[in-house]
């Protein structure tokens, strides 16, 4: 065991695949001499070289269609967004050629590419700077959305993203790179697929990913001390979300509250509350709950910040909300 | 509007060509040709749907750059919406092309790509792309990796050159210089062709640019560009030559420029109203299929005979595209969800 800051545990797992795998490369602005905006890739080419770990130019649209077209043809690459936002830029090679291409082909070519980097709100950074853009991408039809929280699900998922042999959006966030954790000494891979089970419980379901499982779990400490048992699922994947393992938890609390960090309309959230309704209508004793950030460009000024984003005491207030009425 | 520079300012080396490479270049043209003159009937009957762009005129540039690459081995095509041929050029079967077309399953891409998303992995075609000048950065990804597996995976195999044929209003998208910087920069081997045919739909190209020779970009980017006529395939052939074997030797990209012009409405649903009959008339004069037969005969390489056997040859090559995708089964609704995922 090896106590690990968290834009380290990405770097190991860049690391051991790129040593692992002659194929996988980094691309991105800033990804070599620099070592990423958030050090996950840093001195690593002095290791790998120019070529994989590949600075681009700021040409978003053309860097990531060059990782499609280099996926298609064997490699596999890592395509870095400096902030995730900025691949607002990328959108069509991530939507038409990363994810459908594969389809239109019909099975011709595959596209085994990593998309990551820094997501979410951080502080006071600005609208343009606090995108969440796993809300936008979630209706692509052949996208992966990975969303890490901690220094041991970052490494061991990015390390089977790596290794997936189809596009993968993969979620940082800004604010959790300084999070620290002891990681296993030896290789471990996380699957994409599967939510992660962070507290079980009997009373509730409460449904997160993100920045937002830091959120929850502060607001877990005051629920416990006043005798409420909650069960918090990390979603880790929001395409597709894993809803064998939600259902089960519902069948077990009949109660659902979802904390996320995206906007409320069309978010994460609104998407997971429909299929919830849709698969598990009958073991509800009430109607699942969102809260979500609001539907407002996110504000610099840190009053009104810390308004539009969910905090630890409203997650308190809606998850005693959610029980007061229990029969 | 009768738009001008029909020809280019500086003539350019021609390819010179034995009989046998004429011949093939000549069947090549002559199946692009015939295959588009067959799109529009099948269209007109309702045998296909959507957008289909034809290529007919523009044949000596698809048949003068491709099949100077080489087709058995690691040379790649990135095509745009108006690809069907391309994809014959690059080797696809026409069987494989019409039956796409129709949306079967034996098409190139199962039926699930249509007139604008034709692929094929085994000829390296790197798709049609339906989106204007989205496959500029593809086909430069693609040559990136023929890089990379020769420089970063010691492969000295690889040494494939990717050509990506586009239009003179994909010409203004970001996109285009964005990947002529980063091309040149890492002297990708890329050829980026871009087929002048003077008219974005209906944006005439001097509308659109503000300046209207797009060979010109090449060295502004530190690459050769290269003005060449696209209505003579020989040609075509000669600069896609030089720019090949630049390509494959390491030297890095270069930009060519076809004059060309279509000889049908920007797709089958298109009324083709607004170029000037004038303009036409110019163009059709120069009809490089005449072109490549007149050269032929005048120099002595073939018969007049033996072309019009090829054309008898390859009209039933065409007509038998049609017959097997008329006959060809409709995708299998069971596999609606197939070829999302890798694993599928
Ligand atoms: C991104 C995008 N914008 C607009 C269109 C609609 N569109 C299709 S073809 C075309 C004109 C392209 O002209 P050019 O690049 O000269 O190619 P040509 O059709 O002449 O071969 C336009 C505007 C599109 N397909 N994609
Ligand atoms: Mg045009």
């Amino acid at each position: 065991m090896a106590e690990t800051i968290f834009f380290n545990a990405l770097r190991e797992a860049t690391d051991e695949e790129m040593a692992r795998d002659p194929r996988v490369l980094v691309m991105g602005e800033d990804v070599g001499h620099y070592g990423g905006s958030y050090k996950v890739t840093k001195d690593l080419y002095k290791k790998y070289g120019d070529l994989r770990l590949l600075d681009t130019p700021i040409a978003e649209n053309s860097f990531t269609g060059m990782a499609v077209g280099a996926a298609m043809t064997g490699l596999r690459p890592i395509v870095e967004g400096m902030n995730m936002g900025f691949l607002l830029l990328a959108f069509n090679q991530i939507s038409n050629n990363a994810g459908m291409l594969r389809y239109t082909s019909g099975g011709n070519f595959t596209i085994p590419m990593v998309i990551r980097g820094p997501g979410g709100v951080g502080r006071q950074l600005g609208a343009e700077h606090s995108q969440r853009l796993e809300a936008y991408f979630q209706a692509v039809p052949g996208l992966k959305i990975v969303a890490c929280s901690t220094p041991y699900n970052a490494k061991g998922l990015l390390k089977s993203a790596i290794r997936d042999n189809n596009p993968v959006l993969f979620f940082e966030h800004v604010l959790l790179y300084n999070l620290k954790e002891d990681l296993p000494d030896e290789e471990y891979l996380l699957p994409l697929d599967k939510a992660e089970m962070v507290r079980s419980g009997e009373d509730i379901t409460i449904l997160t990913y993100s920045r937002m499982r830091h959120h929850v779990m502060q607001a877990v400490k005051t629920l416990e001390k006043e005798g409420i048992d909650p069960e918090v699922i990390d979603l880790i994947s929001l395409k597709p979300l894993d809803m064998a393992t939600i259902a089960a938890s519902v069948r077990k609390t009949h109660r659902v509250l979802i904390v996320e960090e995206c906007m409320k309309t069309g978010g994460i959230a609104a998407e997971l509350t429909a299929q919830i309704i849709e698969q598990c209508f009958d073991d509800l004793d009430a109607p699942p709950v969102r809260l979500s950030s609001q539907d407002i460009p996110t504000p610099y000024n840190g009053i009104l910040e810390n308004l539009t984003i969910v905090q630890p005491a409203q997650i308190v207030e809606a998850t005693k909300k959610l029980l007061d009425n229990r029969i | 509007m009768v738009q001008e520079r029909v020809l280019p300012a500086t003539p350019t080396t021609r390819a010179t060509v034995t009989r046998e490479e004429g011949l093939m270049l000549y069947e090549d043209m002559v199946l692009g040709r015939l295959f588009e003159d067959k799109c529009a009937e099948m269209y007109y009957r309702g045998k296909m749907f959507g957008f289909v762009h034809l290529y007919n005129g523009q044949e000596a540039v698809s048949t003068g750059v491709i099949r100077a690459l080489r087709r058995d081995a690691n040379d790649y095509v990135a095509s745009t919406y108006r690809d069907h041929v391309h994809a014959l050029s690059a080797g696809v079967p026409a069987r494989e092309v019409m039956s796409e077309l129709f949306g079967k399953v034996t098409g190139c891409s199962k039926g699930r790509g249509g007139s604008m998303h034709l692929f094929s992995e085994p000829h390296r075609l790197l798709g049609g792309y339906a989106f204007v000048s989205e496959g500029i950065p593809v086909a430069t990804g693609v040559a990136f990796q023929s890089k990379y597996r020769r420089e970063a995976m010691n492969d000295p195999s690889s040494d494939g050159v990717t050509v990506c044929f586009f239009g003179d209003g994909a010409a203004n998208n970001g996109q285009f210089f964005e990947c002529l910087n980063m091309a040149a920069l890492w002297k990708l081997p890329v050829i980026y062709v871009i087929e002048n045919n003077k008219w974005a739909i209906g944006m005439a190209h001097e509308r659109a640019t503000s300046v209207p020779e797009i060979y010109k970009k090449g060295p502004a980017f530190g690459m050769p560009g290269v003005e060449v006529d696209g209505m003579d395939v020989l040609a075509v052939r000669g600069v896609a030559q030089e720019a090949i074997a630049r390509a494959r030797a390491g030297e890095g990209p270069t930009v060519i420029e076809a004059l060309t012009y279509r000889f049908r409405g920007h797709s089958l649903a298109d009324p083709d109203e607004l170029r000037a009959k004038e303009e036409k008339e110019v163009w059709s004069k120069r009809d490089p299929i005449t072109r490549l037969a007149d050269h032929l005969l005048g120099e002595g390489l073939v018969k007049a005979e033996e072309l019009k056997e090829i054309d008898r040859r390859i009209q039933e090559h065409v007509n038998d595209a049609v017959k097997f995708a008329l006959d060809s089964p409709e995708p299998d609704p069971k596999d609606l969800y197939k070829y999302i995922f890798a694993e599928d």
